[in-house]
């Protein structure tokens, strides 16, 4: 009991943590900009 | 060990003496491409101006592309890694990790940026700052970028191995400062900045080299944008870290609420880097899903999080200054801030202008049916002129007139001047901002040499002869702000040369570390129901200008596709 009043809330060990910050802040807009942006123009058709 | 580290007298921060040598060679080189970069500028802008349009088709294009590299790149770039070793050695008390690979990257980014200015100057690369393909820069073009880029991409792993040395060394306890955190949040968004830029510019390389064949010019947009504009929002996060900095230093204030500052930063890490889809509005190739989920939805997150950095800056500053005594009516505590101190006049009107000017115009921008109203017209470098040098390079210039005591110990010259120097530079940008984006509401385009199409082959068109007037307030705007960015480094290069050294242990009279008031202090402040009215009724103007902006935005659509 008294290890969990000492543990820090989830939330706070996130934003404690700045390598897993890193990885967020490089994932979310890789997959929501990057990656779904490519997949949009390579799905565009060839003009024949 | 202890011998590397000296004790600032005037604010008690232990600084590491190599991390203070790498923050003085980045801060001073930063200024010296902020010179270049503004002389390229005052050229852009006595162009623009119709009456004097000083300077013929291909030196402008060369001009532009200097200008937007120096300023936009090198000088920002510069001064954020200066900073990122400032709010991670100095600010947690801990050796800078790896000093030696630090001149490394210091001097990668010097090589780079020389490199890059040297080859525009040839005339072999007139490809203006987003060099799109297929338009063909000098290979060394995207090599000097690339060079620059390693560089910063390894400061800022040197800014991430010195806070884990921090947390090792145990040099702070709990969680690091709010200021930090900023930190964090800038170089997070560099590295996604920087790798972004090497996904396309490597490419790009082999294929000015002909080792590629074609590079695909949607893709390229795409992919250059998550590296372009995402590099503005490394500035967008150092600077807000900034306004924090100076409202501790200046007043002493303490964040109304870390956690809500720290979410709001988090916000910035997830979703404001997805805001470069903006620039792909027009583009036929993508959905309107794509489109729509990233501007309109998810960088709606990144926006209400400046929105509370625009609350919670002003809030704590009132704060502290009711809890000094300043608690009368709604504003005594704003009259009686010491405007003559360029550090807080600096980074107050970096605040309004970047909320006011820059903010609400990148709203209007990033929604898909009123981005086809200024896509691609002067509106685009009136917004970020707002966001980029109201914003943030004001806020750097600020932040500078404080650094100079405290890193390199000399005393700020020709402080006069320095009093009005953020009003001249602030203004004249206001200005800059104001009648490019009026101009651009004309549809004056953004990448045309001359707004009569001469030397287009036969295209005509006339736009309202107001367009003609934005452009030369423009002109005098430019010459404002030049002579506000000129005494900045007129007064830091002095200063640094000329200005009085200052002992190890001697402190500055007055004091530049404002103390904290005690949490006593706090209590029973405020009036009319509000610990900080004053930053409400501000907030509230704030509302009711952007949402009238908007929807006279709304309103200018509906006139131009009438529905019948």
């Amino acid at each position: 009991m008294a290890d969990d009043d000492e543990t820090p809330p989830l939330m706070q060990r996130i934003l404690d943590n700045p390598f897993i910050l890193l990885f967020l802040g490089v994932a979310v807009p890789a997959v929501l900009y990057l990656i779904w942006g490519i997949m949009e123009i390579i799905s565009i058709p060839v003009a024949g | 060990m202890a011998e590397q580290f000296r004790t600032c007298p005037d604010t008690g921060l232990k600084i590491h003496l190599p991390a203070q040598a790498l923050m003085k060679a980045n801060a001073v080189a930063a200024v010296v491409f902020l010179l270049i970069g503004g002389i390229y500028g005052l050229m852009v802008g006595l162009t623009r101006w119709p009456a004097v349009h000083l300077l013929p088709a291909d030196w402008f294009y060369l001009t532009l592309t200097a200008h937007g590299l120096n300023v936009l790149i090198f000088w920002m770039i510069f001064f954020e890694i200066a900073l990122l070793y400032f709010v991670s050695s100095v600010l947690l008390g801990c050796r800078l990790a790896t000093p030696k690979i630090g001149w490394v990257a210091f001097g990668l980014m010097v090589v780079g940026a020389l490199l890059n200015n040297y080859i525009v100057l040839t005339g072999t690369s007139s490809v203006m700052m987003t060099s799109y393909v297929p338009m063909e820069a000098h290979p060394l073009f995207y090599l000097s970028l690339i060079l620059f880029a390693v560089g910063a991409l390894i400061g800022c792993f040197i800014f991430f191995g010195t806070l884990v040395i921090a947390k090792a060394e145990k040099t702070y306890e709990g969680s690091v400062s709010l200021v930090t955190f900023g930190g964090i949040t800038a170089a997070i968004i560099a590295v996604f900045t920087i790798v972004s830029g090497a996904i396309i510019l490597i490419p790009t390389l082999l294929w000015s080299l002909g080792f590629i064949a074609d590079i695909d010019s949607l893709a390229y947009r795409l992919i250059w944008w998550g590296f372009g504009h995402s590099s503005q929002q490394i500035n967008v996060s150092a600077h807000i870290a900034v306004w924090y900095a100076i409202a501790a230093i200046v007043f002493g204030a303490k964040p109304m609420s870390e956690k809500v500052s720290r979410m709001a930063f988090l916000m910035y890490i997830l979703f404001l880097q997805i805001a470069s889809v903006h620039h792909l509005l027009a583009d036929p190739g993508m959905s309107s899903e794509f489109k729509m989920f990233n501007t309109s939805y998810a960088m709606y997150l990144a926006v209400m999080a400046s929105m509370v950095h625009g609350l919670t800056v002003p809030g704590s500053i009132e704060a502290a200054q009711r809890a000094k005594g300043f608690n009368s009516g709604l504003f005594e505590w704003l009259r009686r801030t010491p405007w003559g101190n360029p550090t807080f006049s600096g980074m107050f009107i970096s605040l309004v202008g970047f909320g006011f000017l820059g903010g609400i115009s990148g709203v209007v921008m990033g929604a898909e049916q009123i981005n086809v109203l200024m896509h691609n017209t002067l509106y685009v470098p009136g917004h970020f002129h707002a966001t980029v040098v109201i914003g943030s390079t004001l806020a750097f210039m600020a932040l500078t007139y404080w650094l100079v005591p405290v890193l390199f110990r000399r005393e700020i010259v020709m402080k006069g001047l320095a009093s009005w120097q953020p009003y001249l530079f602030g203004f004249g940008m206001t200005g800059v901002a104001l009648f490019l984006m009026g101009a651009g509401t004309l549809g004056v385009p953004r990448r045309h040499w001359d707004i009569t199409f001469s030397m287009t082959g036969g295209i005509v068109h006339e736009f309202p002869a107001a367009a003609n007037t934005l452009l030369a307030l423009n002109g005098l705007s430019v010459l404002l702000a030049v002579i506000g960015g000129a005494a900045f480094c007129v007064i830091i290069v002095a200063s640094l040369l000329f200005g009085r050294k200052l002992g190890d242990e001697e402190k500055l009279d007055p004091p530049i570390m404002a103390s904290q008031p005690a949490d006593a202090d706090y209590v029973g402040i405020g009036k009319f129901g509000s610990t900080v009215p004053g930053t409400l009724v501000l907030a509230l103007v704030f509302f009711v200008s952007f949402a009238l902006y908007y929807f006279i935005n709304w309103k200018y659509l509906a006139e131009t596709w009438g529905i019948s």
